[in-house]
């Protein structure tokens, strides 16, 4: 077991220092110009210059390399290129707190909802219940994020006025209960695509789980149904769900770029897409390799979570 | 609660089971589909009763009707079921639930999904108890008793245990115990050791018998197998098209069958010594009428021998044979007419010798360690001849047949030739010739073919790559292998899904005979069929061996076909030949200790009385094996000092019979003909 997790680490280690090698491939690559991007077309000629040689852009293809493979080894990113005043994570820090603030809103509400709207579907299976929870999955997860947030933004904050609108600095001065407000409709768009995908996913597990031969012999002890569901299906029933909630993470960075962008939300993502557009190496390096260790790590402990509740499992991470 | 309620005990005298007028239907998209149309049966308390039939007959489906389960879709139409007295059709969920808990068990087909993965054994022992409302730890003192009934050496360690980490057997032993937690007065055993080793099985079978006397559980027994029906069963009845057709005592009914459908089961077997040499098996032509199908007069009357203008027009009677024995149909005088023997036109096995192996063993490595599944293994095969090859579950029979075809290379210095050239280990390396010659039939039709294809698809492919033959050739090949295999051209253009079981299996075999195999590898080709089919799959295989002068590596645990079609048997166990032999020298003895527990533990239709010899424990692990002889902790005649000091050679003991024993074969014979 732990042989696997130290494998699977070494290997993570090996996929980030890939994506940190590809990501400055793009940069070196691509007929983009930091320096130019960052001061501006109006700036003069020296200070590009200079600011080119400030940042070491002239030295030579490897040089650069070692020169970013060195901080990133030693945890010292640099400066921002084009906020110098601040340091990489020192700059990257706030916008990652905030959008871990509504990522784990967001999944705090799904969760719960989802995975007992998907029981409840595959225990009503092919019923009313079943196809409206189907259905509202369907819909939810197939509408844009960023589309359901404009609609959310409009009924709850607009026509309802139960929650901001809109975000302002205003929520910062809150505490964090107060700040509520101002996160549960960059949230509630967010669960309301997770639903689909959980909730589709929980009810296919539940369903396999509720036609297998495990769960007529507890129905053949005697067992109560909801026995049954506790001790035999939930269980088998969860794994899936895991799996797929893992690598959903993934859709989530994603789709948090288009909910902050529409609610105006001072993320991350904000800050991310800022960094590509601007050409702040430093910055897109440190903040695209972020994302991918999210995404590593949540598939990792999906994948330990799975081995603790499933003792086969077990067995092939333990030969792998 | 009301004066009928189902305590234990309540209603002395009832019958354990008793089935009236039952009919079942399955809803397909809305239209009820009748699966079992009327069927009447009853068991005594205490009594066994065995329900056989083909696949479709409804027998499980009666099964689970006597617990009152029954898929999404079932619905039960009409008729009654009573268990001690208990009317079960008209319960309510709570009353199905305290009647499940209290008065009727079930064991299943496969202990291995029947146990949930996820969950130690002992939490899911301890259950059957808690739900008859005992405490958590009196539970667990029930659970570890449970376990030493069903005669579990080490009832605590394997408490601790998940499924996967036990055997087939076992865990068999697990639901076994689980089921006998209430003291049930009616035990439904549904296909209980189809999966495992015969010798398993006769050990499950011991089991369930000696469980049965100490408890006093009726029993429904529901096999396809009709020797375990006929030693464990005191009654039989023989289910057609949702109907029972005969029923009667085990004994009468399998020695004098009164429904054409009993015989034709019957004949379909190979028993009673029969060989391919003598007279081919009897099929039972057609299939079962279509799920739900309107039927005719007579269920039978499509695939019957017998039937007549009064089959067609009258609805057959249930004719009282004897006492107790009764059959459905017209013509319960006629029926020994049918049996006939079908004389046998093969031509016997030739004298070249086509492959030779020698020293062949296979050597895996599993961390770091060395795992020998293949020991020093001498065989040889003549043209058109069939060697079986038998075994328990690890015994080394696939690896053989693996290290044969090339798909396991063999370690070095194994030997390997095909008509007088030598072969390379693995297959890669082996020249379009020596792969055509050698070929394979899976066990599994359904995994072995690909399902998106259509069958000429798959048979094209499998010409064009094993001869080379051109897009016109190579058409006019499937057409004369379809037609050869008695696929008809409708079958060409179906996909595999859209066949039954021996469709499927015939076009494996076209698959493997479409280039004009020297030898053909034979992984139990029929064990997923029904015996009818079986039947004319076996026939099939031994008119084109007859024909193609192939030669067959039969791999089989069913002494019965084997002993049928092999020509000479080899005796594996961890990875050792143990015994070879002519297949009438096997069966005539005198035999290796280990064949002779294999031989023992086949329970056989025809009920001869025979010697059971129990083999303690399983098959050791090939990582480890035990020292001298490998077989000498499981072998009855087991000699102190000698077995477990040094492996015996395998010896020529007369012309042709090898075995590989300490023992000395005059010795051999007259201690199993005192054991006899």
């Amino acid at each position: 077991m732990w042989r696997y997790v130290v494998k699977r680490v070494l290997f993570s280690l090996v996929t980030l220092w890939l994506l940190a090698t590809i990501v400055f491939l793009m940069t070196w690559f691509l007929p983009s110009d930091s320096a130019r991007l960052i001061l501006g077309a109006q700036a003069p000629e020296a200070s590009v210059a200079e600011f080119r040689i400030r940042n070491g852009l002239n030295d030579s293809f490897l040089t650069q390399y070692f020169r970013l493979m060195k901080g990133l080894i030693t945890f010292d990113f640099g400066q921002s290129w084009k906020y110098p005043q601040y340091e990489v994570w020192e700059y990257l820090r706030t916008p990652l707190a905030k959008t871990a603030k509504i990522a784990v809103l967001a999944l705090i509400i799904t969760t719960p909802i989802s995975i007992g709207a998907g029981l409840i579907a595959a225990k009503f299976r092919d019923r009313k219940t079943d196809r409206a929870i189907v259905l509202f999955g369907l819909a939810a997860s197939s509408i844009p994020e960023f589309v359901t947030c404009a609609l959310l933004m409009v009924g709850l904050g607009l026509k309802l006025g139960w929650l901001e609108p809109v975000y302002s600095t205003e929520a910062e001065k809150l505490s964090l209960f107060g700040q509520l407000r101002f996160l549960l409709i960059p949230a509630l768009a967010l669960a309301l695509a997770y639903f689909g995908y959980i909730a589709r996913m929980m009810r296919a597990g539940t369903i396999q789980a509720l036609d297998s031969d495990y769960v007529r012999t507890a129905s053949m002890k005697g067992l109560s149904g909801s026995q049954v569901m506790r001790s035999h299906v939930l269980r088998n029933a969860i794994a899936p769900t895991i799996t797929v909630m893992s690598v959903q993470v993934g859709y989530l960075i994603s789709g948090i770029l288009g909910v902050e962008y529409i609610y105006n939300y001072p993320g991350f993502s904000r800050v991310l897409l800022d960094a590509a557009t601007d050409g702040d190496l430093p910055v897109l390096q440190v903040a695209v390799l972020i994302s991918a260790l999210i995404y590593m790590v949540a598939t990792l402990f999906a994948d330990l979570f799975i081995a603790w509740l499933n003792p086969r499992a077990r067995l092939e991470l333990g030969s792998s | 609660m009301s004066l009928t309620t189902s305590r234990p005990g309540s209603s002395i005298g009832a019958l354990a089971l008793d089935v009236d007028d039952l009919h079942l239907a399955y809803n397909v998209r809305g239209i009820p589909r009748p699966v079992l149309r009327g069927v009447s049966f009853h068991i005594e308390p205490g009594e066994a009763y065995g329900l056989v039939g083909e696949s479709g007959c409804g027998k499980s489906t009666t099964a689970y009707a006597a617990l009152r389960y029954m898929p999404r879709n079932g619905i039960i139409t009409g008729g009654t079921i009573k268990v001690d007295g208990d009317d079960i059709t008209s319960m309510n969920r709570s009353q199905l639930r305290e009647f499940r808990v209290h008065k009727a068990s079930m064991v299943y087909q496969d202990p291995g999904s029947a146990l949930n993965p996820t969950i130690k054994i002992g939490k899911q022992l301890i259950e059957s108890f808690t739900v008859l409302g005992q405490s958590g730890t009196e539970a667990e003192k029930s659970a570890l008793e449970a376990l030493r009934k069903v005669q579990i050496a080490d009832p605590a360690r394997v408490m601790g245990r998940y499924p996967h980490q036990l055997s087939g057997g076992m865990l068999q032993r697990v639901v076994i115990a689980m089921a006998l937690a209430c003291d049930p007065k009616l035990l439904v055993l549904d296909e209980p050791t189809t999966g495992l080793d015969a010798t398993v099985e006769a050990e499950v079978l011991d089991l369930v018998r000696t469980l049965r006397n100490e408890t006093g559980a009726a029993i429904l027994l529901i096999a396809h197998n009709l020797g375990v029906i006929r030693s464990m069963c005191d009654r039989v009845g023989v289910m057609y098209a949702g109907k029972i057709v005969e029923e009667g005592e085990a004994q009468e009914v399998f020695d004098s069958p009164k429904h054409p459908y009993t015989m034709g089961l019957l004949r379909s077997l190979p028993r009673g010594g029969m060989h391919k040499s003598q007279s081919a098996l009897a099929t039972i032509p057609g299939t079962l009428p279509v799920l739900g199908s309107d039927l005719p007069t007579c269920v039978y009357i499509d695939r019957c021998p017998l039937a007549d203008d009064t089959c067609r027009t009258v609805v057959p009677p249930v004719v009282q044979v004897a006492p107790g024995h009764t059959a459905r149909c017209h013509h319960i005088d006629k029926v020994s007419e049918i049996a006939a023997v079908v004389p046998s036109t093969l031509r016997e096995a030739g004298t070249d010798t086509v492959l030779e192996i020698t020293g062949v063993s296979k050597t895996f490595r599993q961390a770091g360690h060395d795992i020998p599944a293949l020991v020093g293994v001498d065989l040889s095969l003549t043209d058109g001849e069939t060697l079986g090859l038998v075994g328990e579950s690890g015994s080394g029979k696939s690896t053989l047949a693996k290290a044969i075809l090339g798909v396991h290379a063999p370690d070095a210095g194994s030997s390997l030739t095909l008509d007088q050239h030598q072969l390379a280990s693995k297959i890669n390396k082996r020249s379009a010739d020596d792969k055509r010659a050698m070929q394979i039939i899976f066990q599994n039709p359904d995994s072995a073919l690909n399902a998106s294809w259509t069958v000429r698809n798959i048979l094209l492919r499998s010409v064009r790559k094993l001869t080379g033959k051109d897009k016109e050739a190579a058409n006019a090949r499937v057409a004369a292998l379809a037609d050869h295999l008695r696929l008809s051209p409708r079958h060409l253009d179906m996909k595999p899904r859209q066949l039954s079981g021996g469709l499927k299996q015939r076009v494996a075999i076209a698959r493997a005979f479409a280039g004009d195999p020297r030898i053909v590898v034979c992984d139990e080709p029929t064990s997923a069929l029904d015996v009818s089919v079986q039947a004319a799959i076996l026939n099939l295989l031994a008119e084109l061996q007859s024909e193609q002068r192939t030669s067959y590596v039969f791999i089989s645990h069913d002494l019965g076909v084997v002993r049928y079609l092999a020509d000479r048997i080899a005796v594996m166990y961890l990875g050792r030949i143990m015994e070879v032999a002519t297949t009438a020298d096997i069966f005539e003895g005198p035999n290796h200790p280990y064949t002779e527990a294999l031989l023992s533990a086949v329970p056989s239709v025809d009920g001869e009385p025979r010697v059971r010899i129990r083999l303690d424990g399983e098959i050791p692990s090939p990582a480890n094996p035990p020292s001298g002889c490998v077989f000498h902790p499981r072998c009855h005649r087991f000699i102190e000092g000698v077995c477990d000091v040094t492996e015996p050679p395998i010896v020529e003991v007369v012309v042709g019979h090898s075995i590989r024993c300490h023992i000395p074969p005059d010795e051999l014979q007259r201690l199993q003909a005192l054991d006899a």
